[in-house]
């Protein structure tokens, strides 16, 4: 079974029907990805025993026909823990560690029946935008094997491009769900900050991850949105807000709503077919009754500072458990406590993350934690605010996901400031907790181009609704890359 | 050239809670190494702290009992340092906004009073204990997340006898709100201190030095004076301060060098992003202020000024919440306040410490020991009897029926008596004669004999005077 053509509904129908079992289609699934992952490399670890089991008891218990997730393969990012099976966060410190439970939006799927068939690469701890920063594989773009994936979500993007998936649960500090989605031509959601609960998700940006679904149409991602959403007394930082289903609203369409384009995200730096697509999804709104005007968020200029200040300061401290005392990589032959200290993380994290390690040890050091940690909460403070204005007038936000397609892997990974920049479109709404969705918009020399919809504090509904609206009216995302015998 | 000294005190009191400030493992001591723990504690990957709202409760009830304002949107901080038994490698405390802040403590020093300033006090979680063999060492997390407040005091107190008695009152005036044992013996109170000495009219603090290892407030003390004393030698001689940190050696009464410190430690203090800013509100506030329990302060002055006991007996009453307690229930059961601050701090205080054991663990019920007090008073039994019925009190029996049920009624009667006193005269004079001769101690001896005739019941005042006045005739 490859996924190009199918959604949830389709599946279910026939595993419903039982033109399928869930065992069968989990076989299928297993053996797509054992002929196609050579080429991507999406996954570090695909449990073939757990998921046969798992669909056997599926089956054992029966589809339940009202629940489109029933016996469903999906695919988790590895930086969400998942009981016994391993998790690394692809880094080196939790090479084979195997968690003993499971993070609280992986046990909401599991329990509406699931099937968990393997962990996705990313870049180690979340931290990067190509993939290219795990420390076990580089993943491979579906629609250019030459290209980088993005990321860090980069494998759950890919395994769902590239057909091995028909969903996958990403987490986004930055942009690590909408970039990916953008570079490989399918939707991925980051939900307004407290929507999803993070228990289990090992952090890096406490104040900006979010977990959210990739999928390869609109209407998916809402249904894998209404299994994970809701509070968790877990997490103090996960809303008590009533949870609507995210799927009332796909056929409403766009008539009267009003839409803004942010002008700083249109400035220079921009490629231009990236350009054309957002002003041609603008069209296409437009023509479907929706109003698009022009908007200002000031103070975008600042948000690539703020960002990498704030999440390499929490970084910096979420990271120091991974100690080699109680769990994980422990150097041996060290001299006393402080070697192993030492030895154990030199050894376990690789640049990037010893980099933002750095990076925020100082940014919170005494005599800098004013002009750059405080600084960079106060800048946070006015993006806010700018979203708010703009929010007072209109009703969702148009703007590209990515400045560029994917592009050639190595090309950028030894300049971390280039890196740092392709993230200025998508960080400030991680800084303002807002939900934004990448869909697919159109194509720039054979490869996909996302844009991206931003809405207001939980309205995930209205991103779904012009989401859906746009879907509805084009063919991008029905689009596949031509890969692993699909032509 | 005289000085004055400056001393700082941070004092660690652990609240008792059921279970732990961010996680639901249970606050217990004494059990299986890290049996008390779950993966929150173990800073597993993934996990989030919840916060314990017993905990915020307990902090603004001592917060009031400090007299202190309480903040109404504190958040938490985190504090970051590498240490086995910090498995998070942050604490989470608070700093920028602790929850309680510019309180005050009265201190009584040789009948001088004197308001000590508290100048924050925040909730935070302990830290688990590492412990080390020859070839390993051992982390023990069961006493992770434990809940703390840590009470900073301004610079008020200027010598090592307000320090005690600061300490004295914090203990007592915690002790009083329940919301901690605020035992030092057993770690749930911990005191550091720091201490500078300048010469009378310089403006800017001495060189301070810290002090550890202290395990009792004499210890404090003692380890104040000694190091008071040993800054002010130093500055005699022309010398400077370092800044150390100090162990006080209990065998010497002297400190010892235990670290210089250069500059300070930076734990990259940033506001903790898993938990949301509490909100406090003032209903809440109002509800926990009208839940304090009496302070020890006030008790002493209602029983000083109502009920007429000595300001000593007063303040040894108020030791601890459950005594003073007690007492008051005696008193609402109608036992004499006196009698009843003797009783406590006799008998029942000598019960206590033969055995071993709190007054709340014991059978003996403020009722019981103010029926007791009640048949004293009323000269139903004699205070030689009321040993006995003590005894049976202990052992929770209800004194007026064990007094019935022995017999043990006084006789106070003298129409009953008299027959009596007039035997034991007769039968003696030669005591009679001595008596006259102006040996007041014969009345002892006639006292005894009467005793003896009426097995222990006979009401010794009475039978006193009675034969005073037989012998007088």
């Amino acid at each position: 079974m490859n996924y190009f053509d199918q959604s949830l509904s389709s599946i279910h129908k026939q595993l419903v029907n039982k033109e399928i079992s869930a065992k069968n289609l989990t076989q299928q699934t297993l053996d797509n990805i054992k002929s196609v992952d050579n080429d991507i490399n999406a996954f570090i670890t695909v449990d073939d025993e757990g998921a046969l089991k798992k669909a056997a008891d599926v089956d054992a218990k029966g589809i339940d026909a009202d629940n489109l997730l029933s016996g469903m393969p999906i695919a988790i990012k590895d930086n969400m823990v998942t009981k016994g099976l391993t998790t690394t966060a692809a880094s080196k410190i939790l090479e084979n560690f195997k968690p003993i439970y499971d993070a609280t939006a992986v046990d909401k799927l599991n329990k509406l029946g699931t099937i968990t068939v393997g962990k996705t690469n990313m870049d180690e701890f979340a931290m990067g935008g190509s993939t290219e920063n795990s420390a076990f594989k580089i993943t491979h773009n579906p629609w250019d094997t030459t290209k980088v994936p993005g990321g860090s979500s980069g494998g759950s993007a890919a395994a769902v491009a590239a057909g091995e998936v028909i969903a996958a649960l990403g987490s986004d500090t930055g942009g690590s769900i909408r970039q990916p989605a953008s570079f490989n031509g399918v939707v991925g959601m980051k939900p307004t900050y407290g929507r999803v609960s993070r228990w289990g998700l090992i952090a890096f940006g406490s104040s900006l991850d979010q977990i959210g679904p990739i999928t390869r149409n609109v209407s998916d991602n809402a249904t894998i949105m209404n299994a994970i959403a809701g509070h968790d007394e877990h997490d103090l930082t996960s809303s008590t807000k009533e949870v609507p289903d995210f799927t009332s609203t796909l056929n409403k369409g766009v008539k009267g709503m009003k839409i803004g384009i942010p002008t700083e995200f249109m400035a220079q730096g921009l490629d231009d077919d990236i350009k054309q697509t957002v002003l041609d999804t603008a069209e296409t709104f437009k023509k479907l009754g929706a109003t698009v005007e022009e908007v200002s968020l000031p103070h975008t200029k600042y948000g690539v500072a703020a960002y990498y200040i704030i999440s390499s300061s929490e970084a910096s401290s979420n990271l120091q458990r991974f100690d080699g005392i109680r769990y994980g990589r422990r150097a041996k032959d060290v001299k006393d406590l402080e070697d192993l200290y030492v030895k154990s993380r030199s050894e376990g994290f690789g640049d990037e993350v010893k980099r933002r390690i750095m990076l925020g040890t100082f940014s919170l050091s005494a005599g800098f934690y004013d002009a750059y940690f405080k600084k960079a909460a106060q800048v946070r403070t006015l993006m806010i605010n700018d979203f708010t204005n703009v929010f007072k007038d209109y009703d969702l936000i148009l703007a590209p996901t990515a400045p560029t397609p994917a592009y050639g892997i190595g090309e950028d990974v030894s300049d971390p400031m280039t890196m740092y920049m392709n993230d200025v479109l998508t960080l400030p709404v991680n800084l303002a907790g807002l939900p934004g969705m990448s869909i697919p918009a159109g194509f720039s020399k054979g490869l996909p181009v996302g844009v991206q919809l931003i809405g207001r504090p939980y309205d995930e509904l209205t991103v779904y609704q012009a989401g859906s609206a746009f879907e509805q009216e084009t063919n991008f995302a029905k689009q596949t890359p031509k890969m692993g015998g699909n032509n | 050239m005289n000085f004055e000294t400056t001393i700082g005190l941070e004092v660690h009191v652990e609240l008792k809670t059921n279970s732990k400030i961010f996680s639901p493992s249970p606050v217990e001591f004494g059990d299986e190494p890290n049996s008390n723990t779950n993966v929150i504690d173990w800073g597993y990957p993934g996990v989030l702290p919840t916060t314990n709202k017993g905990v915020v409760h307990d902090g603004i009830m001592a917060g009031l009992a400090l007299h202190a304002q309480i903040e109404r949107h504190p958040h938490f901080d985190r504090k970051n340092y590498f240490y086995p038994d910090n498995p998070k490698a942050y604490q989470i405390t608070q700093s920028e906004t602790p929850i309680a802040h510019d309180g005050w403590v009265e201190i009584d020093v040789d009948g001088k009073k004197k308001k000590i300033g508290i100048a924050e006090m925040h909730i935070e979680e302990d830290a688990g204990k590492n412990s080390h063999a020859s070839e390993y060492s051992y982390v023990d997390l069961n006493r992770q997340g434990t809940p703390l407040i840590e009470i900073v005091s301004k610079p008020d107190i200027s010598s090592p006898d307000e320090a005690y008695a600061y300490l004295e009152q914090l203990r007592q005036v915690i002790q009083f709100t329940g919301v901690s044992d605020v035992k030092m013996e057993q770690g749930s109170m911990r005191v550091d201190v720091n201490i500078s000495v300048r010469p009378v009219g310089q403006q800017e603090y001495g060189t301070k030095t810290e002090l550890k290892n202290l395990n009792s407030f004499t210890y404090v003390k003692k380890g104040l004076a000694f190091e008071e004393a040993r800054h002010q030698r130093v500055l005699m001689s022309g010398g400077k301060i370092a800044q150390e940190t100090r162990r006080f050696d209990e065998s010497t009464g002297q400190t010892i060098l235990m670290r210089t410190k250069e500059g300070s430690d930076d734990y990259r203090y940033f506001p903790e992003p898993d938990l949301p800013v509490l909100n406090i509100s003032q209903d809440w506030i109002d509800e926990i202020q009208s839940e304090l329990p009496e302070a020890p302060a006030k008790r002493r002055e209602r029983y000083v000024n109502e009920l007429g006991i000595t300001d000593y007996d007063a303040m040894v009453i108020t030791q601890t919440k459950e005594m003073s307690d007690f007492f008051d229930k005696m008193i609402a059961a109608g036992a004499d306040a006196k009698l009843a601050a003797n009783y406590l701090q006799g008998d029942v205080n000598a019960y206590m410490n033969d055995n071993q054991v709190e007054l709340q663990d014991t059978k003996i019920t403020p009722e019981h020991l103010a029926t007791m007090i009640k048949l004293i008073s009323d000269g139903t039994i004699s205070s030689k009897m009321a040993k006995k019925v003590f005894k049976a009190i202990t052992n929770g029996e209800e004194p007026k029926k064990f007094v019935e049920d022995k017999g043990m009624v006084q006789l106070s009667d003298p129409a009953k008596l008299q027959p009596i006193v007039d035997e034991v005269v007769a039968a003696n004079p030669q005591s009679v004669e001595d008596f006259h001769n102006g040996k007041d101690r014969v009345i002892g001896f006639l006292v005894g004999q009467i005793m003896k005739q009426t097995h222990g019941k006979a009401n010794p005042q009475v039978i006193n005077k009675m034969l005073k006045d037989s012998m007088s005739k």
